[in-house]
């Protein structure tokens, strides 16, 4: 691990090499900056810590930030802002709107569609996300044509929070989803936007896990588990 | 891009949670957040946040000709600009209604109200006043960046010292803050401003300090900018949902309680800092 900037060479050499966010391959090796000669034309695009797998066939940068840019197959939540014919706009908080094919749905046909409204809170993946296109968005799977925990999202509340902490909650051995869930039952989708949607039976405890996830967020407070523990004792949430 | 308007979900939770006199903070409805204020390296240099608001104000002041039309009098310009730093929602370049609203704002709050004895800053009359400049700058908006710019810009107004001079005849001698202590701001008071959020639904109270979400979706805003000894300065309402008299009242004796807070707080901050502080002499 390391930290990096953006242009910054890369040394990653591998048969089987995957490359994560922030970083690129040029397409023909600049031969002016002498890059070719160091490898794979591999830079970085942006700033943070250089990761990679034991075996160096993965290598990604980790960083913080507040902007969400598209990538695909990563899922998020946007806001409908516009039905437009055959589909809508949908807002994932990147520098452009998404579009989202209403056919994009589980069980969906030209007859039936889904009724979403201006202002509803979607589920979806990126199915589609280049850097010279605007985003694509769907809410199942292509292969099997189910759901699969995407669509609409109807009641709660959402949280807006910095990326990392977005990634942080999709960690299965982070602490604080479970927490919460021993607390008070609790449903929560998060979206690798910067968005976490949460819903729960009683106003107070969707109160208390927005102001959780607020003060985890490691771009605000950076709380941790046992901060956590004394603060839900002391918003009295049973 | 103006960002489109919160989803329905954000909006229904919202509305409901302050019908059952809930804050998303878990504040009360006429509760302030605390500001934080940390004060820089030099004099007039101080740095407001209401939560996640940040705001910065800096106060310089340089040896100017004064216009003729008033030749005792000092100037003081404020200048204040929100850029895409703040938030995505505003643009480079073109002034959005906010920046407009909140410049002639400041502008009356604190240089309207006389907040500084401009006569007091007259070196030579006709010949050499004082020019103090504020320059605003809006780090993060996070609900109410207007009480926490006004906060900040008069903070910085008072947490400023201006070099002592020395004039003879019409020789002027500006004397370096290491030889000769600088010396504060005249200032008359202390304006403090206190925005109340009002939603179309009369059943829900208005609120004190509104949050990104809470302004966003509020059907009307009362701005009130007073001082600690109970004297109004600016009472704005610009549209938005209909008021009683008597609400308005209400709206100023609980400014007035706030203001009085706030002046200790300030006062009690300026006073760590400033004992803190070491200012050399020689």
């Amino acid at each position: 691990m390391s930290i990096i900037l953006p242009g910054e060479h890369v040394p990653a050499r591998h048969v089987n090499l995957k490359l994560g966010p922030g970083l690129l391959q040029l397409s023909s090796p600049d031969k002016r900056r002498g890059i070719a000669d160091e490898g794979l034309g591999i830079i970085s695009t942006k700033a943070g810590t250089l990761h990679h797998s034991t075996n160096q066939s993965k290598w990604w940068i980790e960083n913080n930030s507040r902007r969400y840019v598209p990538a695909q197959q990563e899922s998020v939540i946007g806001v409908i802002i516009l039905r437009s014919g055959e589909g809508f706009r949908v807002d994932i908080g990147s520098a452009h709107t998404a579009s989202l094919d209403g056919l994009a749905f589980e069980g969906a046909t030209k007859r039936n569609k889904p009724n979403l409204k201006i202002g509803c809170l979607v589920y979806a993946r990126v199915s589609l996300a280049h850097k010279d296109m605007e985003p694509e968005l769907e809410c199942f799977d292509a292969q099997t044509r189910k759901a699969e925990g995407f669509g609409e999202l109807k009641e709660g509340f959402l949280v807006r929070c910095s990326l990392k902490m977005s990634r942080l909650l999709l960690d299965p051995k982070h602490f604080l989803l479970p927490l919460l869930g021993h607390r008070f039952p609790l449903e929560a989708a998060v979206g690798m936007n910067g968005r976490i949607w949460v819903n729960t039976k009683e106003m107070k405890h969707t109160i208390a896990a927005t102001r959780c996830i607020e003060a985890v967020d490691p771009d605000g407070g950076g709380m941790d588990e046992r901060g956590v523990k004394e603060f839900l004792n002391a918003l009295d949430v049973e | 891009m103006r960002p489109p308007s919160p989803s329905i979900p954000e909006k229904e939770f919202l509305f409901a949670s302050l019908k059952a006199s809930l804050r998303l903070d878990g504040r009360q409805p006429l509760q302030l957040r605390t500001p934080e204020l940390t004060f820089g390296p030099e004099l007039g240099w101080v740095e407001c946040a209401l939560g996640k608001t940040r705001v910065l104000a800096q106060v310089d002041a340089k040896m100017v000709k004064p216009p003729p039309e008033r030749p005792f009098e000092g100037m003081v310009s404020i200048h204040s600009e929100i850029s895409p730093i703040a938030s995505p929602e505003y643009e480079f370049g073109r002034a959005s209604e906010e920046e407009v609203t909140m410049t002639r704002m400041l502008d009356k709050v604190l240089r309207r109200s006389d907040t500084i004895d401009k006569e007091s800053l007259c070196v030579i009359a006709g010949q050499r006043v004082w020019h103090v400049r504020l320059a605003i700058h809006c780090l993060s908006d996070e609900g109410n960046m207007l009480d926490c710019a006004c906060l900040a810009g008069i903070v910085a107004l008072r947490h400023f010292r201006r070099p002592e001079i020395e004039v003879v005849g019409d020789e002027v001698t500006i004397h370096d803050p290491t030889e000769r202590a600088p010396i504060p701001l005249a200032i008359h008071h202390s304006p403090f401003c206190f925005t109340f959020a009002f939603f179309a639904d009369t059943s829900i109270p208005p609120i004190l300090d509104p949050s990104h979400l809470e302004q966003r979706l509020s059907a009307g805003l009362v701005s009130i900018a007073l001082n600690a000894q109970r004297e109004i300065c600016v009472l704005q309402k610009l549209g938005g949902v209909p008021l009683a008299p008597d609400s308005i009242l209400n709206l100023v004796e609980i400014a007035v309680s706030r203001a009085k807070e706030l002046d200790r707080l300030v006062d009690d901050k300026l006073k760590v800092d400033w004992s803190g502080r070491r200012v050399e002499f020689r």
